[in-house]
Order: structure tokens, then C-alpha cells, then sequence
């Protein structure tokens, strides 16, 4: 049994092979899955330091320990498996979904042993052509007899909102109502108003391993307060964009070394997603990439995205279109987001096309206004790229308000943008 | 014991009664959405509170006691603001 101590442990088989694991190669990789009891297993995930890769970074082990016990007073839990992937920079759910399905599948079974649940629901991003393919491999355990018995997988296309995929939203979605954020955690109250685990594939993924190799296995790489492997989808200027399995606490300099390089010199670094920060490139090329390090600075990995920005585009003008369309990805339920992010894509256009020196002044009125005030994190996401933006761009604003542009406005976007839903686009 | 006042955001409609019976403690935004400028009810204010939880035609706003962080407001997901 391999262990790939050091080297990639979600994806090492596919790195291997160029091939998705079916449930046989899975097998034969891995092993047999564990059958020790969920307290064991609640315990040697609190003792490996797994943080959930979703964007929170929140002890995975304290997770499952809440829903656990809040299980025991409600009578029942559910486990929600985060495929959904809204995220327009990341790929490497998807990624994963597709080349090692069977290992997020076994960590999402271990998982409702230990909360005690008896029903997985694994979320897609509708659309995106996983869907025969996990629902294959949901036939392949049930044919081979694989898997912890009491436990039922179903596989769900959820929505495409950007929104959909927050944790209480798919909660809600699983549940049969629309996939819109609520105001109450899903540990508390998810799918049906009972404790659910809603986590990411990636860390289901984790779990898995830690459930055979052990946690002080898990914590042969990446730092001690957040051990282990993680996935990062690496896009922009960059000589080969993808996802790269790296150590966690290692640097973005790095990573970039094994993509290849910089097609053209950047200019600064998209961190964490649309809902993430803009970061001067000198203050993080070098810097450790771990959550406990980031936060110094308010950044964050969110789901592992990092996009480097070539010194020919505009960090502003990017910025605006993909406030615009976070914007128009609102769930419609708070006031002050629905409102709120609309008028900063607003602002932030007139600021960067039409010289309105106006908008400067109002749009810091404005995010100060919005964040921290919808029931989930949407407008704080906006807020944050926002004003990033608008402090590592700083030197730009006066050009663009002079000249209603700058060299970068005219370039193709190194931002990648979905096309925009219709207004009828389902919730459910 | 002090009371807690909570807004539900989703609820919320923009009515704006509560500001205008309890502006000592909540102004309203550009669109007319509440602002809590604190949700620790001072006694003295109880009264004019809870006015302002009866007039609201949505039933958005709320007191609860103020140790009780409750399931309406929003310091139950403070510890998962992620994606998941």
C-alpha cells in the first residue's frame, strides 16, 4: 500500500496514470476502506488538524464533533458533500470529482458514521457533466458491495448561482427548497431543519486518507496548525493554468515554479476567489500560503484559488466586471446585498470608465454600508475584492479618472466569467 | 437581565418603522434598511423596543435576552463563514 509520503495524496493516481480511478484501481491503491466505529474516527480527524478546504478553514474534527452531538438531540443528521464548485477561477472539485471519485465518496461515508447519519447527498455544479459519472460510481460500490453499510449515497445537481454553493443554501437545496442562503448554521439546522456536515470534496477527500494512514501521517506535510496537502486551482499569466496538489504553507513563488512560470511578468495576485483579495505581488510571491498566515493580512486561500494578473491588464477593470456579475449572483433575499453589491459594480464602473470622481467617496461609503449584513457572506465577499482592489490599484484610479481608462481597459480579461444566467434561472 | 435586539435580514423589507420608534439605536441605510448602532437594549429603552418589534410589519426584528445568541441572528454562523 503506497502512502506517497510528500508527494501528491489526492491525485496521485491520477498523476500516475492520466486515468480517473475506477472503483478497482481505487481499491487496489488505497486499500480497503476502515471499518472502525465514528467515535474513532471523529477522533483521529480531530488529532490529524484537517481544516475544511471549502474557504473557512474551520477544524473539520470540531465539525463532525457539533454535528455528532447535535445528531444525538434532533434524532437525526445529514451529510452534504460540497461538489458545487460556483467558483469561476477553481476547478479542482470538479478535478477531483472526475479523477479520484471514490475517495471523496469513501471520506463522505466515514463522515456520516462518525455524525451518524444515514444519508449522503454529493452536490454538482449543474452543468458541468459530472453527474453520469458519479452516479456510476455510486453503482460500482453498491455492485462491488463497497462501502460502510447503512450509509445511502445520491448525487444532486444543485444550481448555478455563485450563491448556491454556500453551505446553508445546498442545506436548504438538499432539504427540497431553494438553494439560498439562511440565517442559521447548517450544523444547527440543514437539510429538513436537521444537523448536517456540509463540507467540501476536497476535504471528504482528506478525511478518507486519514482514516486509513492515521493522523500523524496526515501531518508529515504542511504546517502544524494546518497540516496536510491542498488543491490549488492556479490560473491567469501563467505558462500552465491547472490544479496543483501542493504542501500547505508552502509558497504561491512555488507553485508557479512547477506551472511553468509566468507567461509575462505579473503585476499582482487574486487570492481566494472572486469573493477573495487582491494582493501586491511583492507582499505574497514569497510568503508562506497557510490560513494562520494569511489572516495576518486579512487574506485568505479561500478554496485554493490564486490568479496571476499580467502588468498589461487593469486590476481595475477586472475587478469591475467580476463585481458586476457577483453582483448580479445575489441571492435577492437581504436588502443591503441585493441593494448594496449592485451599486459598488455600480460605483466601481464609473469610477474606471466614466470619470466620475464621485464614485471614489461613495463606494467607500458604501462597502463600509454593506459588509457584514446579509445572511451569508456574499456581500462581505464583494466588499473584500472591492476594496483590494482599490488599495493594491491605488496608483491607477487617478489615470482612469483622467482619461476614462488606462492601457490595460482594452486587453482580454484574464478574469474568467461564466456567461451570465437568465433572469428564469431555476433556485431549485 | 438586558435584551438583545436582532434584525432578520432575509425577512426584513425595508419597511423602516423600527427607525423611526427606536432611532436611538437604529438608523436605516440608503435603501431604507436597518442599521443596529448597537444591539444591547439599555433598560431605560425596552419599552420603546419593544414598540418597535410589534410595529414591524414583517416581524424582521426581535428581542431575545442578551446571553441568548439565539438561532435568528447572526453569530450562529459566525464560526463557518466559508463556502464549505
Amino acid at each position: 500500500m503506497s502512502r506517497h509520503d510528500g508527494g501528491p495524496r489526492l491525485l496521485a493516481g491520477w498523476l500516475e496514470t492520466d486515468a480517473p480511478a475506477g472503483l478497482a484501481a481505487h481499491a487496489g491503491r488505497y486499500g480497503e476502506l476502515p471499518t472502525n466505529p465514528g467515535s474513532w474516527i471523529t477522533r483521529t480527524v480531530i488529532d490529524s488538524g484537517l481544516c475544511g478546504r471549502g474557504g473557512a478553514w474551520v477544524l473539520t474534527g470540531s465539525k463532525l464533533t457539533t454535528v455528532a452531538a447535535n445528531a444525538a438531540k434532533a434524532g437525526a443528521a445529514y451529510v452534504v458533500v460540497n461538489g458545487a464548485e460556483s467558483e469561476p477561477a477553481a476547478a479542482k472539485d470538479k478535478l477531483l470529482l472526475r479523477v479520484a471519485p471514490h475517495l471523496v465518496l469513501d471520506g463522505a461515508e466515514l463522515a456520516a458514521v462518525a455524525v451518524g447519519a444515514r444519508r449522503v447527498t454529493l452536490c454538482l455544479h449543474r452543468g458541468a457533466g459530472l453527474l453520469d459519472g458519479l452516479r456510476g460510481a455510486i453503482a460500482e460500490r453498491a455492485a462491488a458491495g463497497w462501502g460502510r453499510a447503512g450509509v445511502r449515497l445520491t448525487v444532486v445537481e444543485s444550481p448555478r448561482w455563485y450563491v448556491c454553493s454556500e453551505s446553508t443554501a445546498l442545506a436548504r437545496f438538499v432539504g427540497g427548497g431553494p438553494a439560498k442562503p439562511r440565517m442559521v448554521a447548517a450544523y444547527l439546522q440543514g437539510v429538513r431543519d436537521k444537523p448536517t456536515l456540509v463540507s467540501n470534496t476536497e476535504t471528504f477527500a482528506h478525511l478518507a486518507l486519514i482514516a486509513r494512514y492515521g493522523a500523524e501521517w496526515f501531518r508529515r506535510v504542511g504546517t502544524a496548525r494546518t497540516p496536510g496537502t491542498w488543491l490549488v486551482t492556479l490560473s491567469g499569466a501563467v505558462s500552465r493554468p491547472g490544479v496543483y496538489e501542493v504542501p500547505v504553507g508552502g509558497s504561491a513563488a512555488d507553485i508557479l515554479r512547477r506551472a511553468g512560470g509566468p507567461t509575462e511578468p505579473w503585476q499582482a495576485l487574486l487570492m481566494g476567489g472572486y469573493c477573495g483579495s487582491w494582493r501586491r505581488l511583492g507582499e505574497v510571491l514569497d510568503c508562506p500560503l497557510a490560513p494562520e498566515v494569511l489572516q495576518e493580512s486579512r487574506a485568505s486561500l479561500g478554496t485554493g484559488i490564486l490568479v496571476g494578473l499580467p502588468e498589461s491588464a487593469c486590476g481595475l477593470v477586472e475587478t469591475a466586471r467580476v463585481v458586476s456579475w457577483l453582483a448580479a449572483q445575489n441571492a435577492r433575499q437581504c436588502g443591503p446585498c441585493f441593494n448594496g453589491t449592485p451599486a459598488i459594480a455600480d460605483d466601481l464602473t464609473r469610477l474606471t470608465r466614466d470619470r466620475d470622481r464621485l464614485a471614489w467617496g461613495r463606494v467607500q461609503r458604501r462597502m463600509e454600508m454593506v459588509a457584514g449584513r446579509g445572511a451569508c457572506s456574499h456581500p462581505d465577499g464583494v466588499v473584500r475584492l472591492a476594496s483590494s482592489a482599490l488599495d493594491t490599484f491605488a496608483d491607477d484610479i487617478p489615470t482612469h479618472l483622467a482619461h476614462g481608462g488606462c492601457s490595460g481597459s482594452d486587453q482580454p480579461p484574464t478574469l474568467p466569467l461564466p456567461a451570465s444566467l437568465p433572469a428564469d434561472e431555476p433556485w431549485r | 437581565m438586558s435584551n438583545r435586539l436582532q434584525v432578520d435580514i432575509v425577512a426584513c423589507d425595508g419597511y423602516g418603522a423600527c427607525a423611526e420608534v427606536l432611532p436611538e439605536m437604529i438608523r436605516v441605510d440608503e435603501w431604507g434598511y436597518p442599521i443596529l448602532t448597537s444591539d444591547i437594549v439599555p433598560p431605560v429603552l425596552t419599552r420603546h423596543a419593544r414598540r418597535a418589534v410589534t410595529l414591524c410589519p414583517k416581524r424582521a426584528l426581535s428581542l431575545a435576552p442578551a446571553a441568548d445568541r439565539g438561532t435568528g441572528g447572526r453569530p450562529t454562523k459566525a464560526a463557518s463563514r466559508g463556502r464549505a
